[in-house]
């Protein structure tokens, strides 16, 4: 195993680490801004509604590329400028994990709010009007009625967009960031040997998404206990 | 913002255009193709046949484009009998390269999509059609495909978008695409909002075009399913 990858096994194993870690964060920042479009796009406020249709609309229309080059490069030179004309001499870089894990966030956010919108819509609306009749306020009503059966209805494509984004932050080395594609990128270099640590990056992401789909079909039947019959 | 830059540079973001329009279509074209008799191979019961599809699909749906770019397009310079061979003007092509791995992405994607509408088939139709006495080559000309294919539109359009939007790492193995335009554009007059902003918006016109386009085709084939 190590004679194959040269005594780069640690580093990429350390580049898989860091794609797990921004994955993670990345999804975190997805899930909250995904929850907050959902519940844009289904507000009585027309302002709000068109907000969350046109953020979901153009986002999911651009590249992930595009959309990571546009904010880092031109995020760099906006806060630039900005600090410049507000009389500072100095130069701030941006952080590529911020920028990265901001860029796949709200890529994926816009993913997420369309997952969680069909999700509250597959919830009966007569359980809403019990809840709200049984006196429960908005936030009793998210936690007890809301979230456990919007779990049921969202995790399927809740997963898919899981791997999606998983493999979206390849992109990231582009950007600078030292992640398994980017190890995989140096030790093949340095070692002209490149075939032997794309395949070893190739099988580390299929390990990532082989472990997802197992947790995901875990969670699913969880959250499916007492509809098998019916989902069937 | 200054958007004489874009427009001094239009023929480059044309050619990034042109460019874009040829290894999307020709990627998707070649992928179908590949996945119709796939998708057939991989809903056979026989495992000879249905595993070696399987591990195709799992592996392309698994791992990064990206990362099967770069393997076909670095790794593969790594065995002297690709680089002392024919094979190696083949595979030194950055254009051919990225031809190759978007084919066989989407052909893994569309496997995937094709398999899944052919176990949707009613059992009832397959067994009308034994009944009538069709072979199996009839039975996927008339009743499989026809019905399974347009079953298979709207998830198709999807799976078109991801390409486009995929084929932006073209850029990355030197191939001027939109992106690489972009990039071009961004590196020479250090104007990253204004290359940026117009390579997202050409790629969303592209996406509106596509999303018009299936529109159309479903409602010409699938209509019968609208109450």
């Amino acid at each position: 195993m190590f004679d194959f990858l040269y005594g780069y096994g640690p580093s990429l194993l350390e580049g898989g680490l860091l794609t797990i870690i921004l994955s993670i964060v990345s999804l975190f920042i997805a899930s909250v801004l995904g929850l907050i479009t959902a519940f844009m796009r289904l507000s009585k406020i027309r302002f709000l509604e068109i907000i969350g249709l046109v953020y979901t609309t153009v986002i999911r229309g651009i590249p992930e590329l595009v959309m990571m080059l546009l904010i880092f490069f031109g995020g760099q030179v906006l806060i630039n400028k900005t600090v410049q004309s507000l009389g500072f001499d100095v130069y701030i870089d941006i952080n590529p994990f911020l920028s990265g894990s901001m860029t796949i966030g709200l890529i994926f956010g816009a993913y997420m709010g369309e997952t969680f919108r069909g999700a509250y819509l597959a919830v009966p609306v007569g359980q809403i009007e019990a809840a709200r009749s049984c006196g429960m306020n908005n936030w009793k009503l998210f936690k007890r009625i809301l979230f456990p059966q919007m779990t049921r209805h969202a995790l399927p494509s809740f997963g898919n967009n899981w791997l999606v984004l998983v493999k979206s932050t390849a992109l990231v080395s582009v950007i600078g960031l030292e992640d398994v594609v980017r190890k995989a990128d140096l030790a093949g270099g340095s070692t002209h040997k490149p075939f032997n640590f794309w395949i070893a990056c190739a099988l580390i992401y299929l390990l990532i998404t082989s472990v997802s789909n197992r947790i995901q079909k875990a969670l699913e039947e969880r959250y499916n206990i007492g509809f098998q019959e019916s989902e069937a | 913002m200054s958007f004489s830059i874009i427009l001094d540079n239009w023929k480059l973001y044309l050619e990034g255009v042109i460019l874009t329009l040829q290894l999307v279509p020709l990627s998707l074209l070649f992928g179908f193709t590949l996945a119709l008799p796939l998708s057939v191979l991989r809903v056979s019961k026989n495992k000879v046949l249905n595993l070696p599809v399987y591990w195709f699909t799992y592996f392309f749906r698994g791992t990064p484009l990206l990362v099967q770019m770069f393997l076909f397009y670095y790794g593969l310079s790594q065995f002297s009998f690709i680089r002392d061979t024919f094979l190696w003007g083949f595979f030194k092509d950055p254009y051919k390269v990225a031809l190759l791995s978007f084919s066989l992405n989407t052909a893994a994607y569309t496997t995937e999509i094709f398999r899944g509408a052919i176990e949707r088939l009613p059992i009832g139709q397959i067994e009308a059609a034994k009944a009538c006495g069709m072979s199996r080559w009839t039975m996927l000309k008339r009743i499989i495909f026809p019905i399974a294919l347009r079953n298979s539109i709207p998830a198709y359009g999807n799976e078109v978008i991801f390409m486009l939007h995929g084929s932006s790492i073209a850029g990355l193995i030197t191939l001027v695409d939109i992106t690489g335009a972009a990039r071009i554009v961004y590196a020479r007059y250090f104007a990253p909002a204004e290359a940026f902003i117009t390579a997202a918006i050409l790629y969303l016109i592209l996406t509106f075009t596509i999303v018009w386009l299936f529109r159309l085709l479903e409602k010409r084939f699938l209509s019968y399913l609208k109450i």
